[in-house]
């Protein structure tokens, strides 16, 4: 309970104040400016992976829609989401509880925060399951980077070892569009984009020659990019759920008050952010047309 | 605990207190636990000097290696890993995330920026530690890839990961993640971790300066070196992350074969360079931001005058972070990039000149009819401005795109980088050093050797650097063991400057070492300094001050008096704030 705080007069010290601050207000204040500026170089960080997505997607609009439309669940995908919001929603009441005071209202609604974190990362579970099956992986593993020019494999040569005949195969068995005239083409580019000109193409003289093999890779790399974004959220979320289990903890043992619960508050905010990733993450990823 | 003297009496605060943060608590755990900034400072301080000479050894080894045209000791075309493009890369390496980028934030400004402020701690002194942590934790990668590079050279065993690196320090691909056969993994490791160490020191300094001011002291009356770390704090925070997800899509892809930047997998390399640029361009200026904060420290002081032009150095710390972002495509005139960017790209790099000048004109101005002391950090302080200002006026060169084609990869590049990275940047972290280290360890350094060394270190650095420039307009390039004949007077001229600038440093370092043995006891303000952190003793109690002071102007000496007797500077008169701890008579 709140015994650990007798704070009537706000000129006393409380034992939460830090020695190097005046007031528990200028210590929040401070928490809460360090969290708003930590969870600005989050944002930062996923945003080159943004930037990443953006541009490839930019270059090959094609291949997103036709990797996202074939692969992902979108009813999967859509409910994370309802669990992540709803996960918000029952964090922020926590917040609002901590504030009054409401303890056991607190630590239940921190409980059901945690219990939609660990929901949303058994779907997460379930869905990379699924790509590990149809072998659409991260990497080498990927079948569109196995098997990469069945068709016309003697342009290949300088590439690498042109890949086994069995891997083609698997691959026309797992996406029986291979080698058909519904097989994503890649969009003529007048030029290539400033700046960032699609060096696969300048490079070896073998791909320029081959675009149903590029566009087999950037299948795999949409993946790559699929993968590292819900990769490193998931990690997020990961560190949030142990952020919500300390802060659990701490409100059982009555750690908090409505004089302290700065806490609470902070991983509030980053339970937010990580929620807010995913926000865009969902439609980028999952809604493409 | 110590006493308090409200009056700014003359022989008080020049005894060394009793009870001061090196002496508060003994023993190990005391300091690699510590939750003092100071104390962080001086690990912070030890690490990076050791860094800093692991990255000079590497240095020397270059230079001696250069001078003949062709490889002699480490260079060897029989075997696979050729030993010169190692040291190459982990000077730079080393240099760059563990000495230059740290430096002076991390160790002036971890130990200063809290006194400066009049406060008891950084605002939050636990997430400073875990920095530390962190900063360590990324410099035991590095030794791991520098021990597996020996062990290979030495024993040929292999440690997993890969030995040394030789992929330049800026890790390009698609040669980081295919062909290279080094410890690029381990490397990439280490400078992410390092990447939060930084990120987390920018909060808290930002948390700090925008929490922790004490009364009297508005935005405008913080002292420079503290806009100068605010700038930096903002481009660490704003940058680094990139930095971060940049170095973990390498890892991925160099581990996992994720095909974002190797267009062998229908990646990109261009788009690599364009996200490490987009860190390590600002990250030039989290290295020139806090240098340029210690010159606006040391010109006024040892010009006995007050600053001049304040907001307009303020304003244009602020004006270089945010500039910093716009100009990245710099380094990829020659990379495919379209004529329209380079064209933008090299406008806005000329922008970067109007902020840095100004600085420069206004510490000319400060100096301008001052009364100016040459002692130590003076010295290093005026290398400063003719380092940085031929630094700077080659950067116009390279930032124009007619002549960056040809000098593109040249050592008129290197030699352009070293005189604003090493040699500003040196210079500033070494006159902060001498200039605060009373502070840090209450003991004077002997300025006499002091001064002869900083002359030394001036005539090696330019001797090595300055025929780098003409070495490199007239086409030698960058990396590279051996060279044609002709270029071999300037490699003969650099390396004999390298040997005199190591001596000169040796010379530093004895200077220091001779101090912390011999040194006579530091008085609280041994400069003349207006700024919070010599109200206190030297070295300062564990909790800084006895009572908070209150800020006036920082740049405002005139009240201060040199006193023969304690050889230190005194306040005239006593002035209200003024907190003197003073230790209790010994027993």
């Amino acid at each position: 309970m709140s015994q650990t705080t007798p704070v009537t007069d706000p000129h006393d010290h409380p034992p939460h104040l830090a020695h190097h601050y005046d007031t528990p207000q200028q210590q929040m204040a401070s928490g809460k400016l360090g969290m708003w500026v930590f969870l600005g170089t989050e944002v930062l960080m996923f945003g080159g992976l943004f930037v990443a997505y953006a541009v490839y997607r930019h270059n090959h609009p094609e291949v997103f829609e036709y990797a996202a439309e074939k692969y992902l669940n979108k009813i999967w995908g859509g409910i994370n989401t309802l669990v992540l919001i709803t996960s918000s929603l029952t964090m922020a009441w926590a917040v609002r509880c901590s504030q009054l005071g409401q303890k056991r209202a607190m630590v239940t609604l921190l409980g059901l925060t945690l219990l939609g974190g660990v929901a949303f990362m058994g779907i997460k579970a379930v869905e990379y399951h699924d790509k590990w099956k149809h072998h659409v992986f991260v990497g080498p593993t990927n079948i569109y980077r196995q098997a990469q020019s069945p068709a016309q494999g003697e342009s290949t040569a300088s590439a690498k070892p042109a890949a086994p005949a069995a891997d083609s195969a698997r691959l026309k068995q797992e996406d029986p569009n291979i080698g058909t005239s519904d097989e994503p083409r890649l969009r003529p580019l007048a030029a290539p984009p400033p700046g960032l000109a699609p060096a696969a193409k300048q490079r070896g003289g073998a791909e320029v020659h081959d675009p149903q093999r590029n566009q087999r890779l950037l299948v795999s790399t949409f993946f790559s990019i699929y993968f590292l974004m819900t990769g490193l959220h998931g990690l997020h979320v990961l560190v949030g759920m142990g952020l919500i289990s300390w802060i659990l903890v701490r409100g059982l043992r009555g750690a908090f008050s409505p004089q302290y619960f700065t806490p609470v508050d902070l991983v509030g905010l980053y339970w937010h952010l990580v929620d807010l990733i995913w926000i865009f993450l969902f439609p980028l990823l999952y809604l493409i047309h | 605990m110590s006493t308090t003297q409200a009056s700014a009496a003359a022989a008080g605060p020049d005894e060394p207190a009793a009870d001061n943060y090196l002496t508060h608590r003994r023993g190990v755990r005391s300091w690699l636990l510590t939750l003092d900034h100071k104390r962080i400072a001086v690990m912070y301080m030890v690490a990076i000097l050791g860094a800093f000479l692991l990255g000079g050894i590497f240095a020397v080894l270059v230079r001696t290696e250069l001078l003949t045209p062709k490889p002699v000791f480490l260079g060897n075309a029989a075997r696979e890993w050729d030993l010169y493009n190692h040291l190459f890369t982990l000077h730079g390496a080393v240099m760059v995330f563990m000495f230059v980028i740290p430096g002076i934030p991390a160790i002036m400004g971890n130990f200063v920026l809290p006194m400066m402020l009049g406060a008891k701690d950084v605002a939050f002194p636990r997430l400073n530690l875990l920095s530390f942590h962190l900063y360590a934790l990324g410099g035991l990668f590095f030794v791991y890839v520098l021990l597996g590079g020996v062990l290979q050279a030495a024993f040929g065993i292999h440690l997993p990961g890969g030995f040394g690196l030789d992929t330049g320090w800026t890790f390009y691909t698609p040669y980081s993640t295919g062909k290279s056969i080094t410890g690029v993994i381990p490397a990439t490791m280490g400078a992410f971790i390092m990447g939060f160490s930084s990120i987390l020191t920018g909060v808290n300094f930002v948390a700090s300066i925008h929490m922790l001011r004490p009364r009297g002291m508005t935005w405008f009356r913080m002292p420079l070196f503290l806009w100068g770390l605010y700038a930096t704090s903002i481009i660490q925070i704003l940058a680094t992350p990139v930095l971060g997800i940049t170095l973990l899509l390498l890892l991925a892809e160099r581990a996992l074969g994720v095909g974002i930047f190797d267009p062998a997998l229908g990646g990109d390399p261009v788009l690599f360079q364009h996200f490490f640029w987009f860190y390590s361009h600002p990250a030039v200026y989290i290295m020139i931001l806090p240098a340029m904060g210690v010159m606006s420290e040391l010109v006024p002081t040892f010009a006995r005058k007050h600053i001049f032009g304040y907001r307009f150095i303020a304003y244009s710390s602020i004006a270089i972070a945010l500039l910093s972002f716009l100009v990245w495509g710099h380094h990829m005139f020659v990379s495919g990039q379209s004529p329209l960017a380079n064209a933008i790209f090299s406008l806005l790099t000329f922008s970067v000149s109007i902020p840095s000048a100004i600085k420069v004109f206004n510490w000319l101005a400060t100096l301008y009819k001052g009364d100016i002391r040459l002692q130590t950090p003076m010295l290093y302080a005026l290398g400063f401005l003719v380092l940085f200002t031929v630094g700077g006026l080659t950067g116009l060169f390279l930032g124009a795109l007619a002549t960056n084609v040809p000098l593109h990869d040249t050592y008129f590049i290197v030699a352009h980088f070293h005189y604003v990275m090493m040699g500003s940047v040196l210079f500033a972290f070494l006159g902060g050093m001498y200039y605060w280290w009373p502070k840090f360890f209450g003991k004077m350094v002997d300025d006499r050797w002091g001064r002869i060394a900083a002359l030394v270190v001036f005539v090696g650095f330019n001797l090595t650097f300055f025929v780098q420039f003409v070495a490199g307009s007239q086409g030698m390039p960058r990396r590279y063991a051996s060279y044609p004949e002709k270029y071999r007077i300037y490699h003969v001229i650099s390396s004999i400057g390298a040997y005199l600038m190591a001596v000169g440093l040796v010379m530093v370092a004895l200077n220091w070492w001779h101090s912390l043995r011999r040194g006579r006891p530091a008085p609280a303000n041994p400069w003349g300094s207006n700024t919070l952190e010599w109200r206190t003793s030297s070295p300062p109690p564990h909790d800084n001050f006895a009572k908070a002071p209150e800020a006036d102007d920082p740049y405002d000496v005139s009240a201060w008096r040199f006193d023969q007797a304690s050889g230190g500077w005194v306040h005239e008169p006593a002035q209200r704030g003024f907190d003197v701890v003073v230790p209790p008579t010994k027993a």
